[in-house]
């Protein structure tokens, strides 16, 4: 699926800044090194695989530049997903200064065996040992300065959130970058694979003086016969091992031997990758104390709490209900005091600008067009992001989503999927596309093709103000206040219920059908859960997540509104141009509960789903003449257009099951690399959303009958 | 002599050292990569609440296995 994949580019600023790789098993707090190190805002959260994309950031210290690649997380270098292996072949053989590894202090053991892993290709390694709050919080003591001796490199201790430990890290690289080590071989193997390497290192030492890593670690992979090694060779330094004649002889020789004495070239694999387990073990050993399972107790029991089968479930739903409750009770004030202030401008901006001696024409389009639609969204969808996108932050920090996805796993194997995807779908509940990208953390091609494919089934950011502006106005009947909210809040968990359902069985579908196959293996990391940083979380979702997407929704808003406006204003044969879209898709639309307008709408919010309900109102109001819109008057816009509790219900259906958003098109595009695929993931919510539209539409009693 | 049994027969709270791994390629990797080889300690500490996957301690970290995976892990109590 990934085809020839391109060496991650890095981009310095100067040419004598030095490269360093940022590696570390999944959620070691890789990116708020980055971060703190970097002044840049890389998402950050506390689940294993969020970093899917390879950030890139500069600093400077002591008059050196450094570019820091962030790589994504990977419990080793045997890599299996696809962005593992994007990480492994980075810091193979990606020509980097010198290698970060950021270590888990609460959980050193296991994360040695990375270490030990990278120690083996290259000695310019710094250990960043980070967490060291946490673990001193569970009462365990680290030896660094016992594990720094052991391995033969600088360790340096961190609790990075807090910015401890940033400029000792630092140091130590600049030191590492200076200083050209001797290579110690960080493990030893038993004596067969020692003696083979005693003869075949040798024999790579000259083809491979180019690429400046350990020829004991080619070695290595040669024996256990990785093709990965050679091929990575081959593409990323331009070294062909099938033409250093001495090494294939050699190769063959000790080949041949362990044939003789009844090795098999998988057992030797078996014994090198054994034999890095274990010298982890013995260094943790030689150099953490005390702990012990009694310092979990908290973990335990939260753990008890959210994923017991008494309590699991119903907590989960409670969250998100609670979730939305406050979303929606906290956005209806400041929606309505910037929406009024928003409206009123508008009025000014057309006064000023007429004043100006602009043409009324342009004026029209301008502000009547592009600035009412933008105004929409901002005052529509600024309160509830900023409101929601915090609450989601702290659940994420907290460590609550890998219990989702241990709770829904069982669901997701009776569909023959990756539990991962319930992760996949919490991004894209802040963003599709996203969310999209997020898949790479699932291993296997098929089940990651089938999480892209039913991604848009999550109702992203840019859904729920339209979902939630159409609840309140037609599903609450009138109830206000704390009850009203309540009972939107439902309605909206109800309709995720409901995404979550068409989720699960198009990915049974699509795995009895074109993606057929048996489920992978399955590893999740459930991590300690850590206290929220809520000053922090509020801020950074606020300015880095709320902002951007509102950004990019209004980007996308300004020339839609002016493009709606054209259509509604330019007259072609007796029409205007939406009056003939608006005619076209009509049938369809009524078939679907809903009518040709509503379509339109859907078919030009394509670039930016927040823009539906902007261009449904620019749509309608080009027949008549209101001109605000707060709540009262936009329900009777739209009830005097025909609306009913049956278009509401609809309209929220294909709201939730329609086409992806083009940028979502796009990325689905980009990581598939096919348009076959990404045909499909237009194609399946759409047909969806029109079959469960109908069937809806039939029995609530419509059978193609007009609006009433 | 302890008893042989699966990593999918012990009960939340049980211990166990790992055997053997009985599968072979990406699952055998994945399993050695989390720490799972010979001579491991691994813990069983609680079952998600549809019985799969199963969450395990294993070497100072919390790791959930499906059954199917759990199965080919044999493991003496």
């Amino acid at each position: 699926m990934e085809g020839d994949r391109p060496m991650l580019e890095v981009k310095k600023r100067l040419p004598g800044d030095r490269v360093v790789a940022l590696a570390g098993n999944p959620n070691v707090g890789k990116s708020t090194i980055f971060n703190a190190l970097t002044g840049l805002r890389q998402h950050t959260g506390n689940w294993p695989g969020k970093t899917v994309s390879n950030a890139q950031g500069h600093f400077t210290w002591r008059g050196q530049g450094y570019c820091l690649v962030d790589v994504p997380g990977s419990y080793s270098l045997l890599a299996h997903s696809a962005e593992e292996e994007v990480a492994r072949d980075f810091l193979c053989f990606g020509g980097h200064d010198a290698v970060i590894v950021v270590c888990d202090a609460t959980c050193l053991e296991r994360n040695l065996n990375l270490v030990l892993q990278i120690l083996e290709v290259t000695a310019r390694v710094v250990v960043a040992v980070n967490l060291m709050d946490e673990a001193r919080g569970k009462g365990l003591r680290l030896d660094l300065k016992r594990l720094s001796a052991r391995l033969g490199v600088p360790v340096v201790g961190m609790s990075a959130r807090r910015g401890e430990g940033l400029e000792a890290l630092a140091e130590a690289l600049d030191q590492v970058c200076r200083r050209e080590r001797k290579y110690v071989p960080p493990v030893v193997y038993p004596s067969y694979i020692e003696e083979a390497l005693a003869l075949l290192e040798p024999t790579l030492t000259r083809p491979l003086a180019p690429w400046g890593g350990s020829a004991r670690w080619a070695a290595l992979r040669l024996l256990e016969g990785e093709r990965w090694a050679a091929e990575g060779f081959a593409r990323y330094q331009g070294i062909d091992l099938s033409k250093a004649p001495e090494a294939a002889e050699t190769l063959d020789k000790i080949l041949a031997g362990w044939e003789a004495r009844g090795i098999a070239r998988e057992m030797a694999a078996e014994a090198i990758a054994t034999a890095v387990v274990r010298r982890g073990e013995v260094l943790a050993w030689d150099v953490v104390q005390g702990g012990g399972e009694h310092t979990r107790r908290l973990d335990r029991r939260l753990d008890r709490l959210f994923t017991s089968r008494a309590t699991g479930f119903p907590i989960m739903l409670l969250l998100l209900l609670g979730i939305f409750w406050l979303t929606i009770v906290g956005a209806n004030y400041p929606s309505a005091v910037l929406s009024k202030g928003l409206f009123a401008l508008e009025d000014w901006l057309a006064a000023g600008l007429g004043a100006l001696g602009t043409p009324k024409f342009l004026v029209d389009a301008l502000i009547h067009g592009g600035y009412k639609v933008m105004a929409w969204v901002v005052s529509v969808m600024l309160p509830p992001m900023a409101i929601f996108f915090p609450l989601f932050t702290l659940l994420e920090d907290f460590g609550y989503l890998p219990r989702m996805a241990f709770n829904l796993d069982r669901c997701f194997q009776g569909c023959r999927a990756c539990g991962k995807q319930a992760l996949t779908m919490a991004m894209g509940f802040g963003c599709n596309a996203a969310g999209v990208t997020g898949c790479r953390i699932i291993d296997s091609p098929r089940e990651r093709l089938i999480a892209i494919l039913t991604n848009t089934f999550v109702p992203c950011n840019g859904r729920f103000p339209t979902m939630i502006s159409i609840i309140s106005l037609f599903l609450l009947g009138g109830a206000a206040g704390a009850a009203g909210s309540l009972l939107g809040a439902v309605i909206l968990v109800g309709i995720i219920l409901l995404g979550v359902g068409m989720t699960l069985l198009v990915s049974r579908i699509l795995s009895a059908t074109v993606l057929r196959g048996v489920p992978s293996s399955f590893t999740l990391e459930l991590p300690p859960y850590r206290r929220p940083q809520v000053g922090k979380v509020i801020v950074r979702s606020v300015a880095d997540r709320t902002l951007k997407v509102l950004g990019r929704a209004v980007a996308a808003a300004a020339p839609a509104g002016v493009l709606i406006w054209l259509c509604a204003n330019v007259t072609v044969g007796g029409g205007t141009l939406l009056a003939h879209i608006t005619g076209l898709l009509d049938p369809l639309g009524r078939a679907m509960g809903m009518d040709g307008v509503i379509l339109t709408a859907f078919v030009l919010g394509s670039p930016a789903n927040e823009i539906v309900v902007p261009i449904l109102i620019m749509a309608y109001l080009a027949q008549g003449s209101l001109v605000e819109l707060e709540g009262a008057k936009l329900f009777a816009l739209l009830a005097a257009n025909g609306w009913t509790w049956r278009t509401a219900v609809c309209v929220l259906l294909f709201s939730l099951l329609h086409w992806p958003c083009a940028t979502t098109c796009m990325t689905i595009r980009k990581e598939t690399g096919s348009w076959r695929w990404t045909a499909l993931a237009v194609g399946i919510p759409t047909l969806c959303g029109v079959v469960v539209c109908m069937l809806f539409n039939l029995f609530s009693g419509g059978v193609f009958a007009p609006l009433p | 002599m302890g008893n042989i049994c699966m990593l999918s027969d012990l009960r939340p709270g049980e211990g166990a050292v790992v055997r053997c791994l009985g599968v072979a390629g990406e699952t055998r990797r994945r399993l050695q990569d989390i720490g799972l080889i010979r001579g491991t300690k691994v813990v069983c500490e609680r079952k998600s609440p549809l019985g799969d996957p199963v969450a395990y301690r294993i070497r100072g970290a919390t790791m959930a296995l499906r059954g199917a995976d759990a199965r080919s892990v044999e493991v003496e109590r």
